[in-house]
């Protein structure tokens, strides 16, 4: 690996920190990841880019940055990805996964805050995220209280755009949604000195959609009776998805797709054939957590969907492509996002809907609900989801769990009675 | 032909040799090392019943401390393996709850033994008998004293869940100088009240049975049968049933037909 130092440098960061992290990062990967038997060829690319997670990708950013141009940091799935690029700018997801990074949230937020939200805000105030140090602006949001109290702290150390997500999906929410994605439009026009024209934005909103398509691709290959690929290697792509260069990233994922078909049309699996198929659903899950898939894939079940904002949340749905004017455009926009069932709007049935239908569409035979602690929108919804998937005969069990690793033995208990449960299920239904 | 069930708990490990009925059984303490324990209950089981090891052709273990038994053939969770020990002992039970060292859980079965559902407690040791041991150190007394000191006694409310913070809630009302009876009886209602919280979380049948260590306080079954309005049944062999349940399983997978 090339020497990065001096670019950390220039951006500001606590070297001696980050290199703490730098130690932990790689073992924690080759434990998880590269421990997994018969990956696919093309997930070398992933290896790469996690490889290369704060050095080639920061140095493309900064290079951008040398030419005027401007990177804008998010958090959340519905902060519009097409207004960034059609303004010239480049979008990074910022989401904290580690519990590296929550100490130092704690030092300006409660305790009792998600882990998210204390790693995200930690990992700016410890200076140990280049992709936070790279960013010309933070976009944030109102999905959760957390949030929305913690950019009023953030702005102490860097400059923040907040956009107010309706909590509700009436027609004066889709309007007020517009006009959200207008502002922010405007925002990104004086800082870029770009304008945001009805052609580029057309470009930017087809390039978003091949992105969905190609995510849509990735996920459809594991509806098949073999999976091709394991359920922590697709949750990655997913999480690397939110940073990766677009295009390249569309190029090297439609690559792993063909050999994830041609393995499907070989037969090839990396799961015995009765594993027990889990969809997850819940709260996002940033990179590097990668916890309760490690957990699920290591006590004899195979994730073969997320329900999350890292997962389906974040490709389902397309933008209307037909827009003439930028107003029918930004409606377009406010449409697809506003389609995005968050715990965060009320009511929610959207949502317990998608997941009965993905249940079904990727053969799974359990949900695993996970919520991450002090995530309140979630973790309240569960009764109605829980309501309606014993209605269905759908069983479901909830795992409410942090970033750190010490409550993995009785995780791990409740997983393993679960599948075992589901697996008299499938006796049950095999004898029938 | 013999199975044999070992169930290493966090505080007891318990054993049971199984014919298609309960041929001998133990309880032993833990102590600090499962992995040691849990092999040495085998041994001390074939003595006691004087059978030969090569006789028993399955060893299923179960508990948490199930990960460290090399000599098993299988594990299995005691999550399971509750359900198939309470269903042998009583074949109409739908409903067990179960609160152990440090964990309570709830299970829910169907008409032929097979769990439909569950919940377990969080993490901590809250409503426990991790939690009764550490509050009747702080008062001074044996655990077993607790259901005479408390009989008929009107409870002191502890309102801490967490053990730490009971511990000093209970140092607090003893300097108070409230009596040893009324916290006494305030601990055991804790007790009781998280497992009726747990119970809350799935749907639970007319008859509920009762296992676990803790399942031989009389008092707690007392005010769970008085608050939950449902009957607890407390089988003689409460604290074997995980044991029991991995044996049967065993048993089961030397008898397939059966």
């Amino acid at each position: 690996m090339p020497d990065y130092r001096e670019m950390w440098k220039s951006l500001k960061m606590d070297i001696e920190k980050h290199d703490q992290l730098c130690e932990i990062l790689p073992r924690f990967y080759e434990d998880i990841y590269l421990s997994q038997e018969n990956r696919p060829e093309a997930m070398n690319y992933y290896n790469f880019v996690v490889s290369e997670v704060h050095g080639l990708r920061i140095q493309e950013l900064e290079e951008h940055r040398s030419k005027g141009g401007k990177v804008i940091g998010s958090f959340c799935v519905f902060v519009p990805d097409e207004i960034i690029d059609s303004g010239g700018a480049i979008g990074v997801g910022l989401c904290g996964g580690s519990e590296f990074w929550e100490p130092d949230g704690e030092r300006v937020l409660p305790r009792n805050t998600c882990p998210l939200v204390k790693a995200s805000i930690g990992a700016k105030i410890s200076s140990t995220c280049p992709y936070f140090q790279s960013c010309d602006l933070i976009v944030g949001e109102t999905t959760c209280d957390g949030k929305k109290k913690s950019w009023e702290i953030l702005r102490d150390y860097i400059p923040v755009h907040v956009m107010d997500l309706p909590q509700m999906k009436r027609e004066k929410d889709n309007i007020s949604w517009q006009d959200e994605i207008k502002i922010f439009m405007e925002r990104l026009e004086t800082m870029t000195g770009n304008r945001v024209t009805t052609e580029k934005l057309s470009e930017s909103i087809k390039l978003m959609n091949r992105k969905r398509k190609t995510l849509m691709r990735l996920y459809n290959t594991r509806k098949s009776h073999r999976l091709p690929i394991s359920g922590k290697d697709a949750l990655l792509i997913s999480q690397i998805a939110f940073y990766d260069n677009t295009e390249r990233f569309i190029e090297k994922t439609n690559e792993l797709c063909d050999e994830l078909e041609k393995r499907i049309e070989d037969s090839i699996s990396v799961f015995e054939d009765d594993t027990p198929r889990i969809l997850v659903s819940g709260t996002p899950m940033a990179i590097p957590n990668w916890k309760l898939h490690h957990i699920i894939e290591t006590s004899g079940g195979a994730v073969v969907c997320e329900e999350t904002c890292t997962g389906t949340r974040y490709f389902e749905n397309l933008v209307d492509e037909g827009g003439k004017t930028l107003d029918e455009q930004i409606k377009a926009l406010a449409d697809r996002y506003l389609n995005i069932n968050c715990a965060c709007f009320t009511p929610n049935m959207g949502r317990t809907e998608d997941i009965v239908r993905l249940y079904r569409e990727y053969n799974a035979h359990g949900v695993v609900y996970f919520t991450l602690p002090f995530c309140q929108t979630y973790a309240t919804e569960f009764k109605k989801v829980k309501d309606v998937l014993d209605r269905e005969g759908i069983p479901v069990i909830m795992i409410e769990t942090g970033y750190s690793l010490q409550d993995t033995g009785q995780i791990k208990t409740r997983l393993e009675a679960f599948f075992e449960m589901l697996d008299t299920d499938k006796g049950r239904a095999a004898s029938k | 032909m013999y199975s044999i069930g070992v169930d290493s708990g966090s505080v007891a490990t318990k054993a049971v040799l199984f014919n298609g009925k309960i041929v001998e059984k133990l309880i032993i303490p833990t102590g600090w090392s499962p992995q040691t324990t849990s092999h040495e209950a085998v041994n001390l089981l074939l003595n006691k019943s004087k059978i030969d090891r090569d006789r028993v052709e399955k060893v299923i273990g179960t508990g948490y401390g199930r990960v460290s038994m090399a000599f098993a053939h299988k594990t299995v969770t005691e999550i399971t393996c509750h359900g198939k020990g309470a269903y042998f002992l009583n074949s109409r039970v739908r409903t067990i709850l179960d609160i152990g060292g440090q964990d309570s859980k709830v299970i829910s079965l169907d008409g032929h033994g097979n769990v439909i559902d569950f919940a377990m407690n969080d993490k901590c040791a809250a409503g426990t008998g991790r939690f009764l041991e550490v509050m009747s150190n702080v008062l001074g007394i044996d655990v077993r004293e607790l259901d005479d000191l408390t009989k008929n006694i009107d409870p002191e409310p502890i309102t801490s869940m967490c053990t730490v913070f009971a511990e000093s809630e209970v140092i607090s009302l003893l300097a108070k100088g409230v009596s040893k009876e009324k916290i006494a009886s305030g601990i055991i209602h804790s007790v009781a009240n998280r497992g009726l919280s747990i119970l809350n979380k799935i749907n639970i049948s007319e008859e509920i049975v009762f296992t676990g260590g803790i399942a031989n306080s009389k008092g707690i079954k007392r005010i769970i049968e008085e608050k939950s309005k449902h009957s607890l049944y407390v089988p003689r062999e409460s604290q074997i049933v995980g044991a029991l349940g991995a044996a049967v399983i065993g048993w089961k997978l030397l008898n397939k037909d059966l």
